[in-house]
């Protein structure tokens, strides 16, 4: 057990919800103008879709969330059939990471960040678990190792 | 528990409890609430059928109603169960009921129409109890025989903290082809008719306490009614921070109320006007831009950010302004959108 003054969970310390609003607008304008992932997230309806970020958002932060793998496979599912793959999930971590940069966030828990949306790869792309490029120990080819999760800095995740 | 004869499991029914009693009616796959209740005959008010106007309020006094349904919405409303017939797609087996006496119209007559051009009416109505609305939400007008529209308010209530208030509500009302409500109020209704009104509901108003906040209006058509309230009651809260308006339609005919509001932007500093229209017209008109509503707000406001945004009018403008005012930088919480529904089959 955690003495409650000396730990702050991962969320907490991002900022918890005021830092998903803060990036929410960032991270959602990204996506909007990058060619590789934007017609994935063009919906009519910027209001559904921005509750959608929150909430994808507030749960690489560690937050509360109420997703199961899935619901996560459920809801991709029509992006699949659209041709969605790894390179699109690499793009959003990127971005992802992009965004907390911006915000200032330190490049350590932009690393961790980048893991948590790294462990949901296979539910997003509705794949066997584990079936995802660079999960097995040894590899080192995956986005959000790419993020800084290396924890050496020598991977450019200072770059922003 | 097993299902009634005939049905399956998974059948979701709805049990439609009126004065002349309860009606049970069987949802198809996927079918709303209001789908359903108006196969099976029912006349249930509805207008929109995208989950905006509220036409379709209902209240479930059992079942669970998902939250879908309840968008926009009250608090109040939603704890109470009541919910959008259009969105509602239960899982489970709903009791529902028209809204009660409780959420009945408020009674109101028609006081005036006039025409502001030849396509759009001002239509003042006189509430015959009190109805308290904020500058710019809509209201659902109902007709005696119950037919339901929705219509922003153009008008200013009478407010406990500042002066300046328009006597009458005011709607302004596009002549509709084939338009059953548009119809009826441009040739048949006059003074002293009675209708209902619903509401209101609405998140495009103005909200006090930033007075230095700069505040940007883009509408098209009768989408000007409710960015006229807004720009008004924010100038009688004493806004300091620039408002500008921009009213487009595709030819200068589409316009109305140029010469008030060029008067009005006269009379305050902090108040701009641009009226847009895609041609250029045959007679010049002062202070015109002539080209495409989101050309023009580009030239004039590159950048959006900081800015309080109401966009009001066609829904296919709204929703690409709505996109390119947020990637210019205003917050998506900064950017209120009001779609002008024009109800199908009218």
């Amino acid at each position: 057990m955690s003495t409650a003054s000396a730990e702050k969970t991962m969320y907490e310390q991002i900022g918890g919800q005021p830092a998903v609003e803060a990036a929410v607008d960032l991270f959602y304008r990204k996506v909007l103008t990058d060619d590789r992932v934007s017609r994935f997230f063009d919906d009519v309806d910027m209001d559904r879709q921005s509750a959608k970020q929150k909430a994808f958002l507030t749960m690489v932060f560690g937050g509360p969330a109420n997703y199961t793998g899935l619901d996560m496979r459920r809801g991709h599912l029509h992006l699949i059939a659209r041709g969605m793959d790894d390179s699109h999930v690499d793009a959003v971590i990127e971005l992802l990471g992009e965004t907390l940069a911006e915000l200032g966030v330190p490049a350590e828990l932009i690393g961790k960040v980048a893991a948590v949306a790294e462990s949901v790869r296979d539910d997003v792309l509705d794949r066997p678990a584990g079936s995802a490029k660079g999960t097995r120990p040894g590899s080192s080819n995956t986005a959000a190792e790419k993020q800084g999760g290396c924890g050496s800095g020598s991977c450019g995740c200072g770059k922003n | 528990m097993s299902a009634p004869l005939g049905h399956a499991m998974s059948d979701v029914m709805i049990k439609f409890e009126t004065e002349s009693g309860s009606h049970a009616v069987t949802l198809s796959a996927g079918e709303s609430v209001l789908d359903g209740l108006l196969r099976a005959g029912h006349a249930i008010p509805n207008s929109c059928r995208g989950g905006a106007c509220q036409a379709c309020l209902m209240r479930a006094t059992s079942g669970a109603v998902p939250a879908a349904a309840q968008v926009g919405l009250k608090e109040t409303l939603r704890a109470g169960g009541y919910f959008l017939a259009c969105s509602c797609r239960p899982a489970e087996d709903l009791t529902v009921s028209l809204p009660g006496a409780a959420l009945a119209g408020t009674p109101a007559v028609v006081k005036r129409v006039d025409l502001l051009s030849p396509d759009v009416a001002r239509v003042l109505i006189e509430c015959k109890e009190p109805f308290a609305y904020r500058p710019g939400q809509f209201v659902n007008l109902v007709r005696p025989d119950g037919l339901v529209r929705s219509y922003s308010l153009a008008s200013l209530h009478r407010s406990e903290d500042v002066a300046g208030h328009d006597e009458h509500l005011e709607l302004h009302v596009r002549r509709v082809t084939g338009g059953r409500m548009s119809s009826w109020l441009f040739d048949e209704a006059g003074p002293g008719h009675a209708v209902e009104l619903r509401g209101p509901a609405g998140e495009c108003y103005y909200v006090p306490g930033q007075p230095e906040r700069p505040i940007l209006l883009v509408g098209t058509g009768t989408g000007l009614a409710p960015l006229y309230a807004i720009a008004r009651d924010a100038l009688r809260h004493g806004h300091t921070g620039p408002i500008r308006l921009y009213h487009g339609a595709r030819t200068v005919a589409g316009l109305y109320m140029v010469d008030e509001l060029r008067e009005m932007a006269a009379g305050h500093a902090n108040f701009e006007f641009h009226p847009c229209a895609m041609t250029e017209p045959g007679e010049p008109v002062a202070g015109l831009r002539v080209g495409a509503i989101d050309a023009v707000l580009k030239a004039d406001l590159p950048k959006t950010a900081g800015w309080r945004v109401f966009l009001c009018g066609d829904p296919t403008l709204v929703a690409g302004l709505r996109k390119k005012i947020f990637l210019a930088g205003a917050k998506m919480s900064d950017i209120s959108a009001d779609a002008f529904l024009t109800r199908a089959g009218a």
